[in-house]
């Protein structure tokens, strides 16, 4: 049971990151990989907000959607981008209140990147991928199989924010070295980036026999 | 009409203003998928733009994105049901991209840049030629990988009979490969066409 939670947990960081196998969250990976440290607090911030939103959508889309549907009839289905949405604008609004409050120090590092979460594909797709992957509830499953999806959902959710943030911090760090770099003049900035990504998407397909 | 030629080349979405690279990405592995994303990207581009438009007197400062965001949710639910009920094929293999272009920056961009500042008509103009410039470079994309990864085009054979197929061309280092140099060459162009501008007075 651990082993398969952490097989989930592995394949997402390695096998299907987000950046270098889905191609999802490029703008913030283009946007903003030029320091390391930037880059992890970005990566970071992701990580958690995705942990947050992967664990609330599924919930919504599992428990009240499903529910709704298998109790009253009641088909909310053609709601869910919508639903999704608004719950990650506002988990996003949540996490940057709670980090606000209590830990400050904290919210200074991640401020910036926050506002920009809402948008950052990554999340969106994460949570849609749980539907995919077949992390959800199908009829008759309850109590014990319901806490058992919930856990894949979870350690799929961290697993796209910890894959994210090692494609960005290896990026970054890659970046600060090309700076002093001789570079044709017309792959400067995005060219060259994508040139470089292309190559460390080809080092993350070595991963793709793990776990078979 | 001058906003609609603007979006297809000289400010093309995806190669000068490198937005909304996420599908451009994903969807380009065959040319057939590179034009249903463009297109339905096009019509929820359309349709938002349209509302935005219209609504940009209600609009709150503080509210607007949300409400970007609502309003293109409800367009895209709308295609992801057509492709659902017309195109099955095509939806299972796009999946997930279709639901997320309600997060594709060039949508969002364009409602901030244009819609919700300016009339009815630019603003439609504006959403077609930014559609359509988007769906040229797709096409761009998918071609040059379709013909290296299956040295054929829209399924017609192309390439000679004792060709390689390359099939890390249809893999993501492909993408971002193919991606790179398409941008790479496209600066180079115009940065030559600007130079002869400037050097015939």
């Amino acid at each position: 049971m651990i082993a398969e939670l952490m097989l989930i947990l592995l394949t997402a960081v390695l096998i299907n990151n987000p950046v270098l196998y889905y191609f999802l969250g490029l703008c913030p990976y283009l946007g903003v990989s030029n320091k390391v440290d930037m880059a992890l607090g970005m990566g970071m911030a992701v990580t958690f907000v995705m942990t947050v939103a992967a664990s609330l959508t599924w919930v919504v889309n599992n428990l009240i959607i499903f529910y709704l549907n298998a109790g009253y009839g009641i088909d909310l289905g053609f709601l869910r981008y919508t639903i999704f949405i608004f719950v990650i604008a506002g988990t996003v609004q949540l996490v940057e209140m709670f980090l606000r409050k209590f830990f400050p120090h904290l919210y200074d590092r991640f401020g910036i990147f926050l506002p920009l979460i809402t948008t950052n594909c990554a999340i969106l797709g994460c949570c849609l991928w749980i539907d995919v992957k077949g992390y959800n509830l199908v009829a008759g499953q309850e109590g014990v199989a319901a806490s058992w999806k919930f856990a894949q959902a979870l350690l799929f959710g961290i697993g796209n924010g910890l894959g994210f943030t090692l494609a960005i911090c290896l990026m970054a760090g890659i970046r600060e070295r090309l700076n002093f770099s001789d570079v044709p003049r017309d792959f400067r900035g995005v060219g060259i980036t994508l040139i470089v990504a292309a190559i460390l998407a080809m080092a993350f397909m070595g991963f793709s026999g793990i776990g078979g | 009409m001058a906003r609609f030629i603007n979006g297809i080349l000289p400010e093309n979405p995806v190669l000068r203003l490198v937005l909304g690279i996420c599908p451009t990405l994903a969807v380009t592995a065959n040319i057939k998928g590179a034009i249903t994303m463009g297109l339905a990207a096009t019509f929820v581009l359309f349709c938002s733009n349209m509302f935005v438009s219209l609504l940009k007197r209600f609009l709150q400062p503080h509210l607007r994105i949300l409400v970007f965001t609502i309003i293109i949710a409800a367009f895209v639910t709308i295609v992801d049901m057509f492709l659902k009920a017309y195109m099955y094929e095509m939806s299972r293999q796009l999946g997930p991209y279709i639901p997320l272009i309600i997060v594709n920056c060039i949508i969002i961009a364009r409602a901030e840049a244009c819609a919700s500042k300016s009339k009815l008509l630019p603003s439609l103009g504006d959403a077609l030629g930014m559609g359509l410039g988007f769906t040229l470079a797709l096409c761009i994309l998918a071609s040059i990988r379709e013909i290296l990864a299956d040295g054929t085009w829209l399924n017609m054979r192309v390439m000679w009979d004792s060709f390689t197929p390359w099939t890390i061309m249809k893999l993501a280092p492909g993408a971002f490969l193919t991606f790179g140099i398409v941008v790479g060459i496209n600066n180079f162009i115009r940065r030559k066409i600007e130079e002869r501008k400037s050097s015939q007075p």
